[in-house]
């Protein structure tokens, strides 16, 4: 039996290995179509990138996309395309910053205030797709890219100075009123740049995105829905519930991407908040296969790449050479999880086939002797 | 190895029956044949030429065609438009091709309207496009996956005249099924596949089926014969004047059930007969509580349930053998120890409280496993990888681990082989021993006779007509499966008569012609 164990964890490491070979492959000639020599620029690339500040801010960036990937990877455990989690995270954190910085309380009480009020926040946007599909019908795919851009808006609208916006000094930038420093989030003293405190935060979500889908009655429930929910339903899973219910948590979970960066970083949500990072988790978790060191893993490489990417502009090559290393990676391992999961499905009715052939024949080899 | 040391000789005019278990090879060899897959040594001869298929398209362009098991029909499109889908480079997509499919069906006597909705066609006329596309596509040589699953006995016979039809033109017609009553009745030739390979061939005119299946799984015939009966008058289902609706595409809201009514006892199994599609999957829902009825009652073992979830229905003591397992019963990717939890995921062993109860849950699979005789190298492995009567012994092992008081077997045996086909019977026998009630729907008459205690025939979602199964034939429930007789059922006179459908619609006129 272990060998089935041993193949599968095999083909699991096999499909991004080989996706990530092939998106360099192809970057490479990408690079050598626009004239540079590509080996040079990959040399840069894990020169800067491995170096100490580089590690600091890969690791500081991968906390960020690693729950962005966990949000993500909720709804796909579920077949559900959470393409919100982008609005999701920005309309939380905006929120979450405007408390932050209207409050003055000790930070023991503040800082789960604001991480609180941001996960509300992300699971009622996600939660208005979760009506909207189990009462209406409306895909969530369709529902999602819209509550994005009303995200927008509404962020839009509302941070204007005499709504929730804040001129700073200078009189140049708008944001919200910045979170009074003992509502900072912890940092690891690590030189040259101190690495984030969330970054604890992200451990414990990925274990209980581990625990609560492998060990719990509920994470087994959707992911049956997941996988057939009409096997689901005649196992007496309310889908809709579940629906509804996983949409709620995979937006809490967008909810604390913004979190990091506001409670860590920037301690305010202004024009220059990172935005895009819903669509990176996409990435993410298909990267990760919706498996929590999966997605740690691909969190990590993102980040790497976008550290060492970032060099290769001063080097005098192309900064959008990075959107086709992780467009071409993403390309890929979703073509290379297919191909990969076909094979192993093969193999494995092909294996169990002669298997049980092979013991067939024993038993009649037997039975014949035995006559 | 799914195949090895495989020859088989047809024959041009003829009609070839392969035989086997499930499991025994026949589908694959089949889909070798038709360029499916390729095998990994041997050749291939047609015409006394040596081919190679890559694709069903090189096997069209050689003549050989399939009817599969399942039909490959867009429902919304007329005959002629299924007919010339793929091909429309043949003979166009109009007149032409209106007259060319009227022309095939006209020398074969298929008996097709080129502009009849596939959607209100029956299962049998749906067969006989089927059989038309591929001749259509200028098939020679027909291969016809268990053709006779679906068709109730009257429409059995009619699709071997039309085989015959076939063979006197000069087709070859291969014929795969496990039925071995309808393999001596067709075929010319048999050939008897075992474990991946060619067990021996048979000459339909001196064989007997007991013979047949002895070389099919080397031991004798099955039987679902059940005849000292258990059943007791505590009534453990009941089901009251049953309603349930449905929106069609259109937007009519038709009732797929109306004025169902029945109780199951302890220790009684109820078979319903009926062509598919006249409620029976419906019927099934409604009881688990998948749909919302509209009118009607359902009380299990004294409690009513008729708004009770399904999941509270199944902690209950509703067992369930879904008639689509890979839909509704299993979670084909996932190992078989998550699929031992489907469905059960908040009883014991699988679960305490909250949380999953991992090693027990396998534990308790490598029991069923052993128990159920489910062959698998070990549970880890996915459900997808077992043939279609371990998935199902699986499923039967699954389902009477959590002291069930009602059964629901939905075509318990389809797909399944022989030998699993004994067991399950085995299964059933014994839950109606141990007082469950069984609700048994099946398309195999002779299972339902064998099997059941009470008989009953489902018609465009109404129960039309009775039977008590020591007395009736499958002719007779034939009639009533095709609306052709309603009311209880009793041979008239001399049973077994080839017109029996004619006859027996005369049994009860009072309500006869109500729902045609």
């Amino acid at each position: 039996m272990k060998k089935f164990d041993k193949e599968r964890l095999l083909l699991g490491i096999a499909a991004p290995l080989l996706a990530i070979v092939v998106a360099f492959l192809v970057t490479a000639l990408v690079l050598a179509a626009t004239g540079k020599e590509p080996f040079s620029a990959f040399g840069i690339m894990f020169d800067y990138g491995l170096k100490s500040d580089s590690q600091v801010y890969i690791l500081n960036k991968g906390t960020t996309y690693y729950l962005a990937g966990l949000a993500v990877a909720i709804g796909f455990r579920m077949n559900l395309f959470n393409i919100g989690v982008d609005g999701q995270y920005r309309l939380a954190a905006f929120f979450a910053a405007a408390l932050g910085g209207a409050l003055t309380l000790p930070g023991a009480l503040q800082i789960p205030m604001i991480i609180l009020t941001a996960m509300i926040v992300g699971a009622m946007w996600a939660g208005i797709a979760g009506v909207l599909k189990v009462t209406r019908g409306v895909s969530e795919v369709v529902s999602t890219i819209m509550l994005n851009s009303i995200a927008t808006a509404i962020i839009g609208y509302l941070l204007q100075q005499g709504r929730l916006g804040h001129l700073d000094e200078a009189g140049t930038k708008i944001s919200t009123t910045p979170i009074p420093e003992s509502s900072h989030f912890f940092e690891f003293p690590t030189t040259p740049t101190p690495v984030w405190g969330f970054i604890v935060v992200a451990v414990v979500a990925g274990f209980a995105y581990w625990f609560t889908l492998g060990r719990t009655r509920f994470g087994f429930d959707l992911r049956t829905v997941g996988q057939s929910g009409s096997a689901a339903e005649a196992s007496g899973v309310d889908v809709k519930k579940m629906v509804v219910t996983s949409m709620l948590i995979s937006g809490a979970m967008a909810g604390l991407i913004g979190m990091p960066t506001l409670l860590n970083d920037s301690y305010e949500y202004s024009g220059d908040f990172p935005v895009g990072i819903g669509f990176t988790g996409i990435a993410i978790a298909l990267l990760g296969r919706n498996h929590p060191v999966g997605i740690a893993l691909g969190a990590l490489l993102w980040g790497f790449l976008e550290r060492g990417t970032g060099k290769l502009e001063f080097e005098g090559y192309d900064k959008e050479i990075v959107g086709v290393i992780q467009g071409v990676i993403v390309l890929c391992v979703v073509i290379a999880y297919e191909v990969v999961r076909r094979y192993g499905l093969k193999r494995q009715q092909s294996r169990v086939g002669a298997e049980l052939a092979a013991k067939a024949a024993r038993n009649s080899d037997q039975q014949e002797v035995s006559a | 190895m799914a195949n090895h040391d495989i020859d088989i000789t047809v024959s041009r005019g003829t009609v070839h029956a392969l035989v086997g278990e499930n499991g025994a090879g026949k589908s694959t060899l089949m889909k070798i044949l038709y360029g499916m897959q390729k095998p990994d040594e041997g050749t291939i001869s047609v015409d006394g030429e040596q081919v190679s298929f890559g694709s069903p398209g090189d096997a069209i362009n050689r003549g050989i065609g399939m009817v599969h098991q399942h039909f490959m029909l867009a429902d919304y499109l007329t005959v002629l438009e299924n007919v010339v889908l793929g091909s429309e480079k043949l003979h166009g997509i109009g007149d032409r091709a209106r007259a060319k499919i009227k022309e095939i069906s006209d020398a074969y006597g298929l008996g097709i309207r080129p502009d009849a909705v596939v959607e209100d066609l029956g299962v049998a006329d749906r067969q006989r496009v089927e059989i038309l596309k591929v001749l259509y596509r200028g098939a020679r040589t027909l291969i016809l996956d268990e053709p006779t699953a679906v068709l109730v006995p009257q429409e059995v016979d009619a699709l071997f005249d039309n085989l015959r039809e076939l063979k006197a033109e000069g087709l070859t017609v291969i014929f795969i099924s496990h039925k071995l009553g309808e393999v001596l009745s067709v075929a010319d030739e048999i050939t008897v596949i075992r474990r991946g390979t060619t067990v021996g061939t048979a000459d339909p005119a001196n064989t007997t089926s007991k013979q047949l299946a002895e070389l099919m799984v080397g031991s004798e015939l099955p039987s679902p014969e059940t005849r000292e009966s258990t059943v007791t008058d505590i009534p453990m289902l009941t089901v009251e004047d049953l309603r349930l609706t449905a929106t069609d595409p259109d937007g009519v809201v038709r009732a797929v059930l109306d004025g169902i009514t029945f109780t199951i006892h302890k220790g009684e199994v109820l078979g319903i007969a009926g062509v598919e599609g006249n409620g029976q999957s419906e019927l099934v829902d409604a009881i688990m509580g998948m749909r919302t009825l509209d009118t009607g009652a359902l009380t299990l073992d004294g409690a009513d349930i008729s708004r009770v979830a399904t999941r509270k229905r199944r902690e209950d003591g509703m067992a369930v053998i879904p008639e689509d397992r890979h839909r509704h019963g299993l979670l084909l990717d996932a190992p078989l120890w998550e699929n031992r939890m489907l469905g059960h995921v908040t009883e014991k062993p699988n679960s305490k409280g909250a949380f999953l109860d991992l090693k027990a849950a396998r534990a308790d699979t490598e029991r069923i496993v052993r128990e159920y005789d489910v062959r698998t190298p070990g549970i880890e492995v996915t459900a997808a990888s077992l043939s279609g009567g371990n998935q199902q012994k699986l499923i039967v092992g699954r389902e009477m681990s959590h002291n069930p008081k009602l059964l629901i077997a939905a075509h318990p045996t389809r797909g399944v082989d022989v030998g699993a086909q004994a067991q399950i019977w085995d299964q059933i026998r014994e839950a109606r021993h141990e007082g469950l009630a069984v609700l048994l729907i099946s398309a195999d008459l002779d299972e339902l006779i064998g099997l059941s205690d009470t008989l009953r025939v489902m018609y465009r979602g109404r129960l039309v007509a009775d039977a008590d199964p020591a007395t009736v034939t499958p002719e007779e429930l034939g009639s009533a499966m095709t609306g052709a007789a309603a009311g209880h059922l009793e041979a008239p006179g001399a049973t077994g008569s080839d017109d029996a459908g004619a006859d027996s619609s005369e049994t009860d006129p009072r309500d006869g012609g109500e729902d045609r």
